[in-house]
């Protein structure tokens, strides 16, 4: 009844009016703000690409795939193999440790307890450090005090301690959405932890995990500064583990600082971005493969 | 005050979550071969209980119990294996929860678990579980079909399935119908009675027509208490305390 008499009065009152007005305005301003923002940060992105594709497509030459690099035809191959490389590396080292993590810290760990704090604060910390900061700890660490000199592991050590937050905490975010009520029904037909984790959880949680190691990916592919004192900037390809070499972004930043080839170096970057749109995609089609097998 | 020998029984058993006591002094003899019926308003520990039966609340943290819950005689909380239990004393949960699975895989999960490997033996005891669920007919040409797949009456009839699966002693259902039509409840009223002839079941309910249908003794709880427990048609029409006759009437929340 109160209510009733109240919203009348509110639809003749000249002053519920004016408010009314005021509110509509600020409203469409708010509605219309994330669109304009968005078509800001479209066009951006939009620009820098076709200026990219502009610059660098009629620069793209066979030589540039050479298998061997040299001052003529700054063949980009080499660099190229070397990113596959140290991703395949770095992966091999941060997934099997960051998933141990993350099913422990979400499967295993009481929930509050110390060792969670610890390894939470120490997670977030790393995650939010400038990667220059990783490379200074490579060098120290990897390549003077053991001695590895500048190398393909030295810098793939590197990447994996960088990217290890990274893996954690979407793989341990993506095993506590999978819902209790699976873990109920396996815990109640006397299954263990381990079986319970390894057959009903981490298929569930399998798309978020694989989101996380894309990012990874992403990461180890645009990585420069903590690449240029670990593993350096050979141009050749790599005899081995203790071998210098150089990834695709490394090559780009030593190139682009040389500043001799520009042209080469645009073309170069035309490379790199179809290497990173080629892996999301590929990844995005892999997960969603994944997570219709699961429910089909 | 119940003869038959006693399959489950609480003796001063106290639950803590933390600070709070959920569960006083539940003193529970559940008989074996029958249904017996929790009922009681929301909130009064029912699930509670029937968790420490399959020691399902070790789970939660922060909770603490004293008492002893025996099965058989002996006591589970004291070295018994925690997965074993589980085996002994299955468990049916409130909503449907078939694993994102195939349905031959969910039922086959729990035997997996305990080491049967064989697919023949698999598949048997695949076909006897959905036989013993009157579900077979309705799937078995889409046992490689995902479960969750199925409505939410099949669902919680595959629920059934595969926690007989395992050969369970005792069946624990956490109000098995609340999240399912009237159709689908007639379905599992029906089986609970058929599946009774072979395993002792402790049902959970909120609805009281359901507990009088289908027990064979009742249990009323409240604030944590048991306030009364006896022979189910005793407790409908002739309750000793007066706070089950004002519940089992309706004058309760
Ligand atoms: N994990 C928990 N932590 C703290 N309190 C809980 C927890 N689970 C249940 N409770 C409390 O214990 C009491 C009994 O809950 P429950 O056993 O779920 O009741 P019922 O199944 O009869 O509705 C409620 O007051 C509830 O709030
Ligand atoms: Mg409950």
């Amino acid at each position: 009844m109160i209510r009733s008499t109240r919203a009348r009065k509110g639809q003749r009152g000249p002053v519920q009016g004016m408010r009314k007005d005021h509110r509509s305005v600020a409203d469409r301003i708010l509605r219309v703000l994330p669109y304009a923002a968005a078509a800001l940060t479209a066009a951006l992105i939009g620009f820098i690409i076709c200026y990219i594709l502009v610059m660098g497509i009629p620069h793209i030459s066979p030589d540039l795939f050479a298998l061997k690099y040299n001052s003529t035809n700054v063949s980009l191959m080499p660099a190229l193999i070397n990113t596959v490389l140290m991703v395949i590396i770095a992966l091999l080292l941060a997934v099997p440790i960051g998933l141990g993590a993350a099913i422990f810290l979400a499967e295993y760990a009481r929930r509050g307890s110390r060792i969670v704090g610890a390894i939470r604060i120490a997670a977030d910390t790393l995650a939010g450090m400038p990667s220059i900061v990783y490379g200074l700890f490579g060098l120290l660490f990897f390549v003077t005090m053991l001695g590895w000199r500048l190398s393909l592991l030295a810098g793939a050590c590197t990447l994996a301690i960088m990217i290890l937050p990274l893996i954690i905490s979407t793989a341990e975010e993506a095993l506590r959405a999978v819902s209790d009520a699976w873990r109920e029904g396996s815990f109640g037909l006397g299954a263990g932890r381990l079986r319970t984790v390894g057959v009903i959880l981490l298929p569930s949680a399998l798309p978020g995990i694989i989101a996380g190691v894309i990012l990874g990916i992403g990461r180890i592919v645009g990585e420069s500064a903590a690449l240029i004192y670990t593993a350096g900037t050979a141009t050749d390809l790599p005899q081995g583990l203790f071998d210098s070499t150089r990834t695709l972004s490394v090559h780009m930043y030593v190139l682009a600082s040389e500043g001799l080839h520009l042209d080469k170096t645009y073309a170069t970057a035309v490379v790199l971005l179809v290497l990173v749109v080629g892996i999301n995609t590929a990844s995005l089609l892999i997960a969603r493969r994944i997570q219709k097998g699961l429910t089909a | 005050m119940i003869s038959a020998p006693a399959k489950l029984a609480t003796r001063d058993l106290d639950l803590f979550y933390g600070d709070f006591q959920a569960l006083q002094k539940v003193n529970l003899e559940i008989p074996s071969l029958s249904v017996t019926a929790f009922i009681g308003p929301s909130g009064c520990g029912k699930t509670t209980l029937l968790k420490t039966f399959n020691r399902m609340i070790d789970l939660v943290e922060g909770c603490r119990i004293t008492g002893e819950v025996l099965l058989d005689g002996e006591d589970i909380y004291h070295s018994m294996d925690t997965n074993f239990l589980r085996k002994r004393v299955g468990m049916v949960f409130q909503k449907p929860n078939p694993f994102p699975m195939s349905i031959f895989d969910n039922i086959a999960y729990g035997p997996r678990t305990h080491g049967v490997r064989r697919h023949s033996e698999l598949e048997e005891i695949v076909e006897r579980s959905l036989r013993n669920t009157a579900l077979f007919d309705e799937v078995k040409d889409r046992l490689r079909h995902n479960a969750l797949s199925l409505s939410g009456g099949q669902q919680q009839r595959l629920c059934i399935a595969r926690a007989l699966a395992v050969e369970p002693e005792i069946l624990l259902m956490d109000e098995p119908t609340s999240a399912l039509d009237p159709a689908s409840t007639a379905r599992i009223e029906e089986l609970v009675c058929t599946l009774s002839e072979h395993y002792s079941i402790v049902i959970v309910t909120h609805n009281m027509q359901q507990a009088a249908r289908i027990s064979a003794q009742t249990a009323f709880f409240l604030l944590g208490e048991v306030v009364e427990y006896g022979p189910t048609t005793q407790i409908f029409s002739d309750p000793h305390d007066s706070r089950t006759l004002d519940y089992v009437a309706g004058r309760f929340g």
